[in-house]
């Protein structure tokens, strides 16, 4: 009797050690909290002008680092059930700073992850110093082809579209209306060429017909003025005015000199496209379908404004780092590297579709938005055309006609 | 097209079924089944009399239905009217909202409990669970869980409410007597649509963006098999799974693909795809009558819902309906 009961309380005891134990191994996996991870990005900056023909173009403060800001959050509430936590460091460089600098005290104070919010020149910079160093570099805002062709580097993601993709996606849908004759405005700067070139080889692939050119000078001065509308309304019509039949004007303007200018104020009544009227993006504030405007709302809480392409390639970077995290439970750079370059990575970010990785320049594949500032007048690819991989890759150099050899 | 001609049809066909019920004095025998589709651009309801194949009502709603639940002696219908922040209640005899319920903000989908006391509901722009008690129409719990919840489904026995989170990507396994997480379990891109097989024995969960429907054992949960879609002609990125339901009898599911345009038939033993069946444009929801013999099929953009005859598997009618149809439910009544 005695026995009985001592050996009942042994096993009461054991019992209940049993079960005290199982719930101290369990309770951790099944929540999933393995004791904390961080994930640490930071985000370096160029300026970007402030003069932009059109106020509502202005810059905010916050641009492209309030679309990082909402990722973390957004990133930190799953990691809240995994036991990971993200954080952001904002490194906006002055005129004259040097980015590379700028990444050494990233690197120092153990940041693997960076957005690059730069120029061509300082992100490949950024790349070749970063070579040696395991980090990982988004670049999200320059759309050089250059940087994805023959200066690609194994260590950027490129988040932004290219130009070559922004073109064809233009002309896609273009040519889908039948505006197939174009007249093309560029800008004399050497990023206006770089868009020019673009939207040249997207005429010749689509069966597009530039029937001429036309170079719209810079000759300095300011965007504001009391009395701009006056001598605009006199000027663009000369601009464009004994050009052959056209369909459609468009317009490669990267330095916000004249494009918004043009849209009902040429010579011939025609609609315009590229820098102004009908615009190619990645993202605009007025994009809603596909539950984007979830993605709209959060932005608009924490922001107190529209969300950008800026803003947005800089939430799907800091996404693609957070999906990477979730799925392999690691912020080695190395893992995260080995899992978006894998066959398993694929992000989803409102466009409708799924977005993956193209293995052979690190290129996210995405749909192209058409928007004129009001609305979402049309998403590319356009139905018809076709690719035996992915559509996606009707947008831009396809891997046949690259010339990157990633290292 | 010719508006106005459609009306006066449709007000003939309501006088001649008006008289007909007059002429018979007592409701003709319970063979025919009410549905209900939620128009999300519409801001209504469309009424369906399963009987005659067509859309005998339709009631004006809140700012973007979109989830719809029945009470269960199918008298209420719960509508998530997203852009209102509110649940609004149909009286479904007089075919008009009677009342609210709060929602919390962007309420997009609804599940009722088995015992018919409590709705759980996702709202989306607040990554929470909210439990309301339908008598008392009070809240009573919070859950928070991942980004963008969306999908709900509970356990045959109630004891389990899942959650989808669309941007975290997990399915949440709610305890519905602690009102706590007791497991996250990673899915792929964008999961929509959470249902436990009706033996409980296992829990299925669509994955939009990722293209592919996750097996769960819930006894462990982990994802014990993924089901994935080939649609010859269709590119990968169009494959998208929502909506997803089981046979009463646990034998086939049926997935909505999205805009694959395409409803697939699984056997939920082998896991294997049967069979497609081309149904509308951007396929959403799904529901069976509650004989189980058709599922309706809301299209998103094709402003229509296909009837899926589940003997045959043959899509036997497409009934156009309101602008953006999105959810369905179907009441005994």
């Amino acid at each position: 009797m005695a026995l009985d009961h001592h050996l009942r309380i042994i096993l009461k005891h054991s019992l209940l050690a049993a079960l005290l134990g199982v719930a101290l191994v369990a309770c951790p996996l099944r929540a999933g909290a393995s004791p904390g991870i961080e994930i640490k990005a930071g985000f370096i900056s160029a300026p970007h002008t402030q003069e932009t023909v059109s106020i509502l173009d202005v810059p905010a403060a916050d641009d492209g680092i309030a679309g990082a800001k909402l990722a973390i959050e957004d990133n930190n509430t799953t990691g809240s059930f995994l036991g990971q936590s993200f954080t952001i460091e904002d490194v906006p460089l002055k005129p004259g700073d040097d980015p590379v600098a700028a990444l050494n005290k990233l690197v120092a104070q153990g940041i693997f992850f960076v957005l690059a919010d730069v120029p061509a020149d300082s992100l490949l910079a950024l790349a070749d110093a970063a070579k040696d160093k395991g980090v990982l570099l988004f670049n999200t805002s320059a759309p050089d082809d250059s940087l994805r062709e023959e200066n690609c580097r194994a260590d950027v993601f490129h988040v932004a579209p290219s130009y070559s993709m922004l073109a064809d996606g233009l002309a896609q849908y273009l040519v889908w209306k039948q505006w197939t004759r174009w007249l093309l405005i560029k800008g004399s700067h050497p990023q206006d060429e770089l868009y020019a070139g673009a939207l040249r080889h997207a005429a010749k692939k689509f069966g597009a017909k530039i029937v001429e050119e036309r170079v719209y000078e810079d000759t300095g001065g300011g965007r504001r003025s009391d009395s701009g509308s006056v001598q605009t309304q006199r000027l663009i019509p000369v601009a464009t005015q004994n050009a052959p039949a056209y369909d459609v004007l468009i317009a490669a303007d990267e330095s916000e000199v004249f494009a918004n200018y043009l849209p009902f104020r040429t010579w011939d009544p025609r609609p315009v496209a590229g820098s102004a009227g009908l615009e190619p993006t990645s993202w605009d504030g007025t994009h809603e379908q596909w539950g984007a405007i979830q993605l709209q709302n959060r932005f608009m809480k924490l922001a107190a404004r529209r969300m950008n392409a800026r803003d947005n390639n800089a939430w799907v970077a800091v996404r693609m780092i957070g999906e990477a995290a979730t799925r392999t439970g690691s912020n080695n750079p190395k893992a995260i590297r080995d899992y978006l370059t894998g066959p398993d990575f694929a992000i989803a970010a409102f466009k409708g579709q799924k977005q993956t990785l193209r293995p052979w320049n690190q290129q996210l594949r995405q749909p192209i938005l058409l928007g004129d500032g009001r609305m979402i007048v049309s998403v590319s690819p356009q139905e018809g055309f076709l690719h035996q991989t992915s559509e996606l890759d009707t947008l831009g150099f396809d891997e046949p006609e690259t010339k990157c050899k990633l290292k | 097209m010719n508006a106005p001609g459609k009306t006066r049809i449709g007000a003939l066909a309501f006088y001649v079924f008006a008289l007909s019920a007059l002429a018979l004095f007592e409701p003709a025998p319970a063979k025919a089944f009410t549905a209900y589709i939620s128009n999300e651009k519409g801001n209504s309801i469309s009424i369906i009399d399963t009987d005659k194949l067509e859309v005998v009502k339709t009631v004006p709603v809140g700012h973007r239905p979109r989830g719809i639940a029945l009470n269960k002696d199918g008298s209420e219908l719960y509508i998530c009217a997203g852009d209102d922040d509110l649940i609004q209640i149909l009286d479904t005899k007089k075919l008009a909202v009677v009342g609210t319920l709060p929602s919390g903000p962007d309420p997009e989908l609804l599940i009722l409990s088995p015992d018919g006391k409590l709705l759980y509901l996702s709202n989306e722009n607040d990554n929470m669970v909210t439990a309301i008690d339908v008598a008392s129409r009070k809240a009573v719990a919070e859950i928070p869980v991942g980004v963008e919840p969306e999908g709900m489904g509970l356990s045959p026995d109630g004891k389990v409410l899942v959650n989808t989170s669309e941007t975290t990507n997990m399915a949440h396994l709610i305890d519905t007597q602690t009102r706590k997480i007791f497991a996250n379990v990673l899915v792929d891109a964008r999961p929509r649509a959470a249902q436990y097989t009706p033996d409980g024995s296992e829990l299925w969960v669509s994955s939009e963006v990722g293209g592919t429907v996750s097996v769960i054992d819930p006894a462990n949960p982990k994802v014990k098999q993924k089901i994935t879609f080939q649609i010859p002609g269709l590119s990968k990125e169009a494959i998208q799974p929502v909506g997803l339901r089981f046979t009463p009898d646990g034998k086939r599911a049926f997935v909505a693909l999205g805009p694959a345009n395409r409803v697939a038939v699984i056997d939920a033993a082998t896991k294997k795809v049967e069979k497609y069946l081309l149904v509308g444009q951007r396929v959403w929801q799904l529901a069976f009558t509650p004989d189980a013999k058709y599922l309706y099929a809301t299209n998103g953009v094709s402003n229509d819902v296909s009837v899926i005859d589940v003997a045959s598997l043959k899509v036997v009618k497409s009934i156009a309906v309101g602008s953006f149809p999105w959810g369905v439910a179907i009441s005994p009544q």
